[in-house]
């Protein structure tokens, strides 16, 4: 049954948007921001790497424009929450609906086109063919999966262990004392959604550069799932990567069970499965799930 | 804030409004009539649906020199919107590319009598009457897609080919229905994998499911996959080129998407059915109703020479010429659902 072992690979694939977007939203939570703009970084990001590298060639170039892409976004929004005192979630929401009109207005620009770009070459490592080993090594050799796992796995011990961590958990747990012990809150806010937004962004690269092209409004709503998995993980890093591969195993096997199901019914039933799960097990966790304290809270710079 | 959300609007409003640029200036021949255009979700460069219809526009413009405008909604809400702004700003003819812009141009057409409305793959209201200013362009696919089905069982080596619906709605089932049977025609073992994308019209531009979608037929043994999914199928290609399997374009030509990889499309000819429609309302004729294109009219079909479809033996497309020979003739009925 390769059809089943199958679902590895792709569940990673699958996952990857979700977890750089889970992880930069736990960035940026555990400093205090309340971050719902991951669309807009996982769009703009997408958009930024394949419009770079059209124009450069370099996939590379393609690569950085849309980290840059995902850092300006989310720094743009800490300034915002931080220093021009936008309620946060007015200005996520913003940027959600900025960054969708935004692109399709650049598309239509570049390409005359409001919904598609043209295709890229894309990385395209890796051996050909349909066994589930040269499935496993594309995935792994993606220079993109590789670099979101390793800031993935590097987040949780960052955010527990150095420096910058625990000021930025200071902040979010209780900006007044953070401040009185003489950090800088405002700054420290502004570095934690500048490397959350490139965590972020790396989602956005992914799903573009596995398409090989940008497609309007083509996060489809992952960043919201990604949201999901922070409040789900108790605003832990490594437990929101877990949710996020778990999100992508469920999707994985949506697929695989519609061959089976074959009927029309029962597959529009086995579709709505990642999201009944995602419901479930956000109803039977959150009891426990504790946000920061300083979650939304400023201070007073005046 | 304020300022953010008025400049968020303004972006998306301009988004709307901004007509693109028509596809050359007029040369020779000039019209009068003006011609508006809404494309579907999937939207201009689908590189299928939406380039075809745009390709009909685009004739019209060069060889009879009517005015053409184009507008791409970005969402549901916006689609009436856009019909409304070609009829309040009085032009003859108001294109709605694909059957979710059905009940809107029902509405709408009833609101500007004077402007005539053409809907693609138009599904009648359930009462049955259509407007006098409206005509409903349908195609057979099942036809079309029946050809598709046969090539896919001549040419499969493993006895299973799959098909990759978009959005889970009858006339998607259309597609899987031709295709099954034309599969059938030529091979009665051979299995089906049949599965969609997704329930809502995001499923016709979401590749990555596509993607996902097609790995899991693959990995059960198709080698043969045929989408009927908009830009969801660029997942579909990419899967197939990774996995070194071939894949069945649709609507338009794909073969460009993916050379090698895309063995034949299934061709519905929008860009002939609404070139018509524009060429008859110029010499002042417009039947309203339901005008169907199928195999007997040159409106659906598939790529069986040139280039691209070098992938086909010839012995294939022998055979699939038989059968579309005798679908033509009306000798075998192929079924919609």
């Amino acid at each position: 049954m390769s059809s089943w072992l199958s679902m590895l690979p792709e569940t990673l694939r699958i996952s990857v948007p979700y977890a750089c977007a889970a992880v930069a939203g736990v960035w940026a939570e555990r400093s205090g921001v309340i971050h719902i703009g991951l669309e807009a970084v996982l769009l703009t990001s997408s958009f930024s790497s394949v419009a770079a590298a059209v124009a450069s060639g370099s996939l590379l170039v393609g690569m950085l424009a849309g980290v840059l892409a995902g850092v300006v976004v989310s720094v743009g929004h800490a300034l915002l929450v931080e220093r021009a005192r936008v309620d946060a979630v007015v200005s996520g929401v913003a940027l959600n609906l900025l960054a969708y009109a935004a692109t399709r207005l650049a598309l239509r620009g570049l390409y005359d086109s409001a919904s598609n770009s043209p295709s890229i070459a894309g990385f395209d490592l890796g051996p050909k063919g349909g066994d589930v080993g040269a499935m496993l090594a594309r995935v792994l050799l993606d220079p993109v999966t590789l670099g979101a796992a390793l800031v993935i796995a590097a987040s949780p011990w960052l955010l527990a262990r150095t420096r910058l961590g625990l000021r930025l958990r200071a902040c979010g747990e209780s900006p007044e004392a953070a401040r009185s012990l003489g950090i800088d809150v405002v700054r420290t806010r502004v570095l934690a959604l500048a490397i959350s937004g490139a965590i972020g962004a790396l989602g956005g690269v992914h799903l573009a550069f596995d398409q090989h092209r940008f497609e309007s409004g083509m996060s489809a709503g992952r960043g919201f799932i990604a949201l999901a998995a922070v409040v789900l993980s108790g605003w832990r890093a490594g437990r929101a990567a877990l949710a996020c591969l778990v999100f992508g195993a469920l999707e994985a096997l949506q697929i695989a069970l519609q061959d089976v199901s074959g009927t029309s019914k029962a597959t529009t039933l086995v579709q709505l499965l990642p999201y009944v799960a995602t419901l479930v097990v956000l109803a039977l966790g959150i009891g426990r799930a504790a946000a920061p304290r300083g979650l939304g809270q400023r201070v007073d710079d005046g | 804030m304020k300022r953010l959300a008025l400049a968020t609007a303004a972006l998306a409003a301009v988004a709307l409004v901004l007509p693109a640029p028509g596809a050359e200036p007029p040369k020779a021949p000039t019209s009068a009539l003006r011609v508006g255009l809404v494309f579907d979700v999937g939207g201009r460069g689908d590189k299928s649906f939406n380039d075809s219809a745009y390709e009909g526009v685009a004739r019209a413009e060069r060889e009879r020199g009517v005015t053409v405008e184009l507008l791409e909604p970005t969402g549901a809400e916006d689609r009436e919107a856009a019909l409304r702004l070609f009829g309040a700003r009085g032009f003859d003819l108001v294109i709605g590319v694909g059957f979710i812009f059905s009940t809107d141009i029902n509405v709408v057409a009833g609101d500007f009598p004077a402007t005539k409305f053409a809907c693609v793959d138009y599904a009648p209201p359930e009462d049955g009457v259509i407007p006098a200013n409206v005509v409903g362009l349908g195609f057979r696919e099942e036809e079309g897609s029946f050809l598709v089905g046969a090539v896919a069982g001549l040419v499969t080596a493993t006895g299973h080919v799959g098909f990759v619906g978009g959005m889970d709605i009858p006339l998607i089932h259309r597609f899987e229905a031709g295709y099954r049977a034309g599969v059938r025609s030529v091979c009665p073992r051979c299995q089906v994998h049949a599965a969609y994308a997704g329930t809502t019209p995001e499923a016709f531009r979401d590749p990555a499911k596509g993607k996902a979608v097609a790995v899991s037929q693959i990995s059960a043994g198709a080698d043969v996959l045929y989408h009927a999914s908009g830009t969801t199928g660029h997942g579909v290609f990419e899967a197939a080129h990774d996995m070194g399997v071939r894949a069945i374009g649709v609507d338009s030509d794909q073969y460009d998407e993916k050379p090698g990889t895309v063995l034949t499309s299934m061709i519905k000819r929008v860009d002939v059915a609404v070139f018509d429609t524009i060429a008859a309302l110029e010499t002042g004729v417009f039947e309203s109703g339901l005008r169907s294109f199928g195999i007997a009219e040159d409106g659906v079909g598939y790529v069986s020479e040139g280039p691209h479809a070098a992938g086909v033996p010839d012995g294939v497309k022998t055979e699939v010429a038989e059968l579309r020979r005798r679908i033509a003739a009306g000798e075998i009925a192929v079924p919609r659902e």
